[in-house]
Formats: structure tokens, sequence, C-alpha cells
């Protein structure tokens, strides 16, 4: 009897193991951002630009042109690439300290020109590469390395919300948060980041989607347990859904 | 035929990059640079080319970084603490190997410092600047000819060695007018295989500067240092105008350059015996030639707009027994001709008592 092959790796995502912890998101969002690249059928004129964190190592298992950027510069990079090559796809990926910290004004700004590229935003709530240190995104009352009694919103000021922040912006065409802990989430993400390629496709203007993810070894905690605080604690402060979708586009 | 034409430096280093095939420029205002972005936001729209007004400096060299990437001529243009700001991406730059041409209309420092032309980015200048085993190569013009010269030539340097160049320039060349001649070498735009246009073709590519495996950094700097002694060895640019018998040579860049030649030519109108040394490219700093015209010289009066950064330079190159003085003006005042043939005089009558000092001004 004959088998079929009913589930494979996307063609952009190259045959490798991840080198992502036990229980990480990274691996689910990068193959996600493959899946939409085929199906829009343009892994050969599209270009990554990974931002500093873990999500660095992007160009190790996508199979596309990938151009390191400097830590928060992603957005910045981004716009060089596109104002050369238009008809390219070009997209970031970045982490929350990345983008929510030392990149804020390049994100800002850059969403705000209408830039028609796409922005991959995950927030894991901490510092994954360098540690285990506060983000941004970093939950009132969590523990991490630099707020090891749990961070004070009084000294240490609040969560910020980037797709909220971002979606009001008149060059936003396209702002979402999803969540990747749960399989129903998954498919939710999957249409996120299908619209935004889609969006950029169009000449639409600036697209970004939101990854709410674990980072189970910084946050001390098994992967099964990082699924619940996802669902109990960072859904509350994070809440998910199309915060602005262009019609028209 | 040659278009002669009487501009201000700014806009001649404009019409230089335009020249040079530049279509894309990316900047942040700060004085007294502003002619270069305003000019280039009516120009580029002429020629098809695109113009951003960035959020910071920061924003700036890393858009200059991408377009770059993607294999266009691109520049920036800033001052003093503008530069400052692109330290990190010039840095990126330079280890992701990626041309492309940063101009800094200098102004005086450290801090907020003045607007005023000063040469005291020197040494930010021609050390690297940013973190890291690097150097920039650096072109300092003395006239509004060399300003849009000198642009195309950085141009075609930063693509022969993927190396970010920049024309060290300052306040007097920015603003200054002067006739100058609109002759640019014929484009040719040199192929790029390593650029990112996406992978259609040919097998996906990355450009990067991070190197974790062990070695690989190791062997990267020595690479990108192979690189740097090939600028020294064939990309050096030096001014000369010596005499036989010379009792002192003066050496100096830029728009002080200028004032120092003047200084040069009424010297010998009293019969000092005086020569007369640029450097053009600052680096790669023309050691050899400095050395060898010193051999024949036992004083060197070096003239700058800073404390003495380039006199570092001249120090390290002269022949042994040969000894320089500074003549420095720090603070935006400009060394006037007499005040160097001052200097020049009392250089002469010291006899070989010369001992490194400053002469200030």
């Amino acid at each position: 009897m004959a088998l079929t092959k009913v589930f494979t790796r996307p063609d952009s995502l190259r045959d490798l193991d991840f080198h992502f912890c036990p229980g990480c998101h990274h691996g689910t969002a990068h193959r996600l951002i493959c899946e939409a690249i085929d199906y829009h059928g343009i892994k050969k004129k599209t270009i990554g630009i990974p931002g500093v964190g873990c999500g660095v190592f992007l160009y190790n298992y996508f199979d596309l042109d990938v151009c390191e950027a400097p830590h928060g510069r992603a957005p910045a990079v981004a716009t060089g690439f596109k104002r050369v090559l238009p008809q390219n796809i070009i997209f970031t990926y970045q982490g929350d300290g990345d983008l929510g910290s030392i990149g804020m004004s390049e994100i800002i700004h850059t969403a705000n020109r209408g830039e028609n590229i796409t922005v991959f935003f995950i927030n894991n709530s901490v510092y994954g590469m360098t540690g285990g240190q506060m983000a941004p995104t970093t939950l009132p009352g969590q523990k991490t390395t630099t707020t090891p009694y749990g961070r004070d919103f009084r000294t240490e000021g609040y969560p910020i919300r980037m797709t909220e922040m971002l979606a009001p912006l008149e060059g936003v065409a396209f702002a979402a948060r999803v969540s990747l802990h749960t399989p129903s989430q998954v498919k939710k993400a999957r249409k996120a980041v299908l619209r935004a390629l889609d969006i950029q496709l169009k000449n639409g203007g600036f697209s970004f989607v939101e990854f709410l993810c674990a980072c189970p070894t910084n946050w001390g905690l098994s992967p099964r347990q990082c699924i619940e605080k996802i669902d109990k604690e960072m859904l509350q402060a994070f809440p998910l859904g199309t915060y602005k979708d262009r019609q028209g586009s | 035929m040659s278009e002669r034409k009487i501009l201000r430096g700014c806009v001649a280093l404009a019409e230089g990059a335009i020249a040079a095939g530049c279509r894309f420029y990316f900047g942040y205002p700060i004085t007294p640079q502003n002619d270069i972005p305003e000019y280039l936001s009516a120009r580029l729209p002429q020629v098809e080319g695109v113009f951003i007004q960035a959020e910071s400096e920061i924003a700036s060299i890393n858009m200059l970084l991408g377009a770059a990437a993607a294999g266009a001529r691109a520049m920036t243009s800033s001052s003093g603490p503008g530069i400052s700001l692109m330290q990190e991406g010039l840095s990126y730059m330079a280890g992701s190997e990626l041309p492309g041409l940063v101009v800094n209309i200098t102004r005086i420092g450290p801090g907020l410092g003045g607007i005023a032309a000063s040469q005291g980015d020197y040494r930010q200048a021609t050390r690297g600047g940013g973190h890291g085993d690097y150097h920039l190569i650096v072109l300092a013009p003395n006239s509004v000819q060399e300003m849009y010269d000198l642009t195309i030539k950085a141009f075609y340097l930063a693509d022969k060695y993927r190396n970010p160049a920049m024309i060290l320039s300052d306040a007097i060349l920015g603003q200054m007018k002067e006739p100058l001649s609109l002759d640019p070498p014929p484009l040719v735009l040199p192929e790029k295989p390593w650029a990112l246009t996406g992978a259609r073709g040919r097998k996906a590519q990355l450009i990067k500067s991070l190197y974790l495996a062990d070695g690989e950094m190791e062997q990267h700097n020595w690479h990108l240092h192979e690189k740097y002694r090939r600028l020294e060895r064939e990309e050096v640019l030096v001014e000369t105008d010596l005499e036989e018998k010379m009792e002192v040579l003066l050496v100096a860049f830029g728009s002080c350059s200028r004032m120092v030649h003047s200084a040069v030519e009424l010297a010998r109108s009293r019969g000092i015996r005086v020569g007369f040394l640029r450097p053009v490219t600052v680096y790669p700093f023309p050691r050899q030639a400095l050395r060898e015209v010193s051999r024949e010289v036992g004083k060197v009066l070096v003239v700058e707009m800073n404390t003495g950064q380039m006199w570092d330079d001249v120090r390290l190159s002269l022949y042994p027994g040969c000894r320089a003085g500074l003549l420095a003006r720090p603070g935006g005042g400009i060394p006037a001709p007499g005040q160097i043939l001052a200097e020049i005089e009392n250089l002469v009558k010291a006899g070989d008592g010369i001992d490194e000092s400053v002469y200030q001004a």
C-alpha cells in the first residue's frame, strides 16, 4: 500500500534541527512564516532581516537571502532594502528587547512611514539570549535575573503593548497579536502571517504580527507550565486579536 | 566637455554623489551640513532616486546598511554628534563588508560643542570610530572641486574594497562657494554578486558580522586587515609641493591646508625654503611619502584645527631624527597665513632645537 505524505517541512525551511530550547515557540513561528512564504510562492524574492537575540539564527534555518541587523535596527535596515528593491518581499523578525526596548524608535517611525514591509515580533516577556533579564514586556511581578524580586511597576513600569501602540498609526495596514500556545491559536496565527505578507504583496503598507511565545529556560518552567502561564497570565496582559486590518488593500 | 559652475561645497558634494550613481540618501538634520539633505531632497526625485529624512542618525546609517546590502550605491551625511551616533552601524557595515558613503561636515566637539569648522573628528574618522578592528576609507577634500571629485572617488573605493568610506570635510568647505569643473568619469557600476536581491537562480546568501565558531572571528579580522594593508599599498593620495634643501616641511589636511599653502607661498616670497605635504586620504595615511620627504628635512610643522590628532600620525611616519612641531587651533578659529608664517620663521631661527613643541595660537 502506497503511503501519501500529508505533512512535510516547508520548502523555505531547511532540513536542520533547531537549536531552540524544548518548549520554545521560535520554531513554531519559523515554520508558520516559511509556510506562508511557500503559500505565496515568494521564496525567491523574500529577504529576511533578523534582529539580535535567539532569533538571529534564523539565517541558519530559512532558505532565503538573509541580512543581519544591529540590535533594534532591523526596521531601518528593512527600509533601506525595500526602497532599493520595492518588488521584493522584506520582513524583519525581532524579539521584545530588540523591538520594544532598544529599537523602539526604529519600529515606530518605520510603521509611521507606512513602509511596505512585514514585521514579526516575538514576545516572550524576557531577554532570552542574554540569559533572562527584564524585557519591556515583562509582566508585573515576574521574576527575571534583573528583577529578582519581581517587576515592580512603581520603579520598572508596565509591560509595553506594541500591537496596541502601532495599530492607530496611519501608516499601519495590519496589526495583530496571536499566540502559539495551543493548536487552535497556531491556526489563527497562521492566518495572520498569511494576511500580513499578502498585504505587502499588494503594496498595502506596514504589517505587523506579534506572537506570544514561551521561554521555558528563562521562565524556569516546564513547557507544560509555560503553556499555562501564557494562558493564565500573558493573555491577560496582552489580549489577542486583529487590531487593524485596512480593508480594500 | 566639462561643465564649469560655481557651487557651494555641500552642493558640489551632492552632485558628485549623483554623478557616481548614488540614488539613495538617508539623513537627519544637523548643522552645518543641512545643505546636503535639503539639496538632495529636491535633486534625487529628478533622477528617480530616493530621499528619506530618517528619525535619527542611528536609523540613517542602518537604512544605508540595508540599501548597501541590497547592492545600491547609497549615502548619508551628518556632523560630529550625528556621526557619533552612527558608529555602531559603521562597525556593522565594516564587519559585514558593506560599501557606502558617510559624509562628515565636521563641527567643534566634544559634546554639543559648536557649529564652526573644526578638524576634531580626525581620530574618530581614521581609527574606525566604532567597536572592533576596522577602518573606514577616509578622504579629506580641501576645495569645492575636491568635494565633487573625491565624493565620486569615495564611492568607487567603497565598492572596490567592500568597506564604508567617509568624506571628512568641515563647515568651511561645506559652506564656501568656488568655481569647479563637473567632469565626472564614465559611470561604471560594479557587479555585486554578494548583494541580497532574493535567491532567484542561485543559492540563498547571507550578510552578517556574527562569527561564533572557534577561530572564525580571528580569520575574519585577518581578512579585513589584509584589505587595509592593500589600501595602504595601493590607494594613498597625497599632494606635495616641495623644494630643494627645504628648511621646514608643512603638513596639513582639509580646509586648513589652504591657509597653510598660502603661508608656504608667503614664506617662499621671503626666501625661506619651505615644503608642503597634504594627505588627501587620511586613512590610508601617506606614511611612506612622509617618511621619504622627511628624510630630506629636519623640521616639520603640522597645522591642524584640533589639538594635534594628525600630529600623532605624522610623528609615527617621520624619518628618524626628524622632529615635528604643532600649530593647533582647536576651537573654531582658523590659523591665518600670517600666524603660520610667524611659526615657520620661529622654526627656522630655532636651529636644530625643535622639541616637538605645541605652538598655541
